[in-house]
């Protein structure tokens, strides 16, 4: 079944300059196997499309269940350069729950 | 030796909660309070404000504080750290001297950490072989050289731990690492060595812990914010270190907040690059090898944290101006408020351009639609209201200003039912950028002044 991200991870983004992180922490042990093979990099990259003008950079982090993906140059600029609302990227890790994966069924039950 | 040092956070940066530390004094036990004040900005603002007068340039907020902190903190033999200090760490500390005499208080030691403050020293440091060049875009220093407001080089906890071994009940300092600021007590009380790179290292990962203050322990927390108790009483984070190097991330029982695997995780997650290298002036520490246990309620225990040998080299953070920014809000109501808006965002664009204006970039975004997740968010068409919120930049200062005067006709000049202009003209504001650095190490000699009342 797809389900939104949010449903089986939990996350935290903000800044360094003009590049954003969003780390992306699985809200159960089972479920970071799910999120190392299918939100890659590349993926990433392509779900932000114009957001994001640089290359998106992945680490692994299996003993916090988590990745952290680095965002280059998807800040306009970063620091008080920057002419977004959201300047220091906060509410990205929210943007990238939004997106949807595929779980087994049955690996999932109740609600968030 | 103590059998664990308790370390509290008391602010997260500059404009926190400012009952945070008194809090963390009053409801519990803890031997040290650490409080960070200095994000990269805050730099260039207390800068300007020391060109302006030679006794400012440091946090004012913490001399406020210390009134009420100092009396407590000596009664209960607490130790304050700090780098509020800001680019005037002795204009702070005597401000800080000048309050325990009013108070009455009639012996306090005072330890500073100066040295890190490299402004007067860029082109000497130049000479001497020292490029300073961009450490992310490999440019020139002459680039930019004519602006530069501040310059600084962090510091790690060593100075700290020095000030710490004379007796310093009170450290204040400048640009000192957030994480330097936890891990240095650590080193004091259980005499870890320079060279002993894990244990550094898991002070350091619980410097990160604590530096951002009530975001470890239930603010801003995602995977689940409706079950955090009380936030308007949040407990800010307590690291309970013990000599092996494990450390227990808790809060005080009485106040409100949360302190669990996943408050724990997503701070530490939180604005890191490559975790396997997270570089500070102490060490290198590894978040891949941080295991986590919950022990308790509002208790996670860390252990296993590997470090490797600190780098022979001084981040140093430069700022310089970089032109001018002016941002200013129309709403928008019922009916057709997004299609409204945007038709005020086209008539302003026109009017800027009659005018011949100039502007590095001219970005519109409507609050309530899309304006944190662009193409991401949903289309939810009939909206109730719509916040339609310009910014522009340039290096012309003038261009800026002039924005601001175009804005407020567009109420009687526009599209209809437009509210939300009480603040008046937007007015620009200084860009100021970042020029990271790397210097080497012995180039940046730290002092340790001590103030004795």
């Amino acid at each position: 079944m797809k389900v939104q991200l949010l449903r089986i991870c939990h996350g935290r983004s903000g800044d360094k300059g003009d590049t954003a992180n969003i780390g992306l922490i699985a809200r159960e042990e089972k479920f970071y196997p799910l999120i190392e093979r299918a939100i890659t990099a590349e993926r990433v990259k392509e779900y932000f499309g114009a957001m994001v003008l640089g290359p998106v950079e992945r680490f692994e982090l299996p003993n916090l269940w988590a990745l952290n993906f680095l965002l280059h140059n998807a800040l306009g600029g970063g620091g008080t350069k920057s002419l977004k609302n959201d300047a220091q990227g906060k509410t990205l890790a929210a943007a990238l729950l939004r997106m949807e994966i595929d779980v087994p069924e049955g690996m999932i039950d109740g609600h968030v | 030796m103590k059998p664990f040092v308790r370390i509290a956070s008391g602010q997260g940066f500059w404009g926190d909660l400012l009952t945070a530390p008194m809090a963390q004094v009053s409801n519990g036990p803890i031997d040290y309070l650490v409080m960070d004040y200095l994000a990269e900005v805050t730099m260039s603002i207390m800068q300007k404000q020391k060109n302006r007068d030679p006794r400012t340039g440091y946090a004012r907020d913490l001399v406020t504080l210390m009134r009420e902190l100092l009396p407590l903190c000596i009664e209960k033999n607490i130790r304050i750290i700090t780098n509020g200090g800001g680019v005037n760490p002795l204009a702070c500390s005597d401000a800080i001297c000048e309050t325990a005499r009013s108070l009455g208080i009639r012996a306090l030691k005072v330890g500073v950490v100066l040295g890190d403050d490299i402004l007067g020293r860029i082109d000497d440091l130049q000479r001497d072989g020292h490029a300073l060049k961009n450490m992310e875009t490999g440019e020139p220093l002459s680039s930019v050289r004519d602006r530069i407001q501040s310059a600084n080089a962090y510091f790690g906890a060593g100075p700290i731990v020095e000030a710490l071994r004379q007796g310093a009940q009170i450290v204040i300092t400048g640009r000192t690492t957030d994480t330097g600021l936890t891990l240095a007590p650590m080193m004091y009380e259980f005499g870890w060595r320079q060279d002993e790179w894990d244990k550094l290292a898991a002070g350091t990962v619980a410097g990160h812990i604590l530096e951002c203050g009530g975001q470890a322990s239930g603010g801003n927390f995602m995977a689940d914010w409706r079950s955090v108790p009380d936030l308007a009483h949040i407990g800010f984070p307590i690291a309970e270190a013990y000599p092996n190097g494990e450390i227990v991330l808790t809060k005080h029982e009485s106040l409100g907040g949360l302190v669990t695997l996943q408050t724990v995780k997503e701070q530490l997650l939180y604005e890191i690059g490559n975790p396997t290298d997270y570089i500070t002036p102490d060490c290198v520490a590894d978040f891949t090898t941080i295991r986590l246990v919950q022990e308790g309620r509002d208790r996670v225990r860390m252990t296993g944290v590997k470090g490797r040998p600190a780098t022979e080299f001084y981040k140093v953070s430069m700022s310089y101006l970089d032109g001018y920014t002016a941002f200013g809000t129309l709403t928008y109501s019922w009916p057709d408020a997004l299609e409204k808006a945007q038709k005020a965002d086209e008539i302003l664009r026109v009017r800027l351009s009659d005018l011949g204006l100039k502007f590095e970039e001219v970005r519109t975004e409507y609050l309530g639609v899309n304006s944190s997740h662009g193409h991401l968010a949903p289309e939810k068409g009939d909206h109730n209201e719509v916040v339609m919120r310009v910014g522009v930049r340039s290096k012309d200062r003038e261009a800026v200003e002039r924005f601001g005067m175009e804005l407020a006709p567009l109420i009687l000049t526009g599209p209809p039912s437009v509210t939300g202009f009480a603040g008046g003209r937007p007015r620009p504001s200084e860009v100021i950028s970042y020029w990271p650095a790397l210097i080497a190490k012995n180039a940046v000699k730290h002092e340790v002044v001590m103030r004795t009342l």
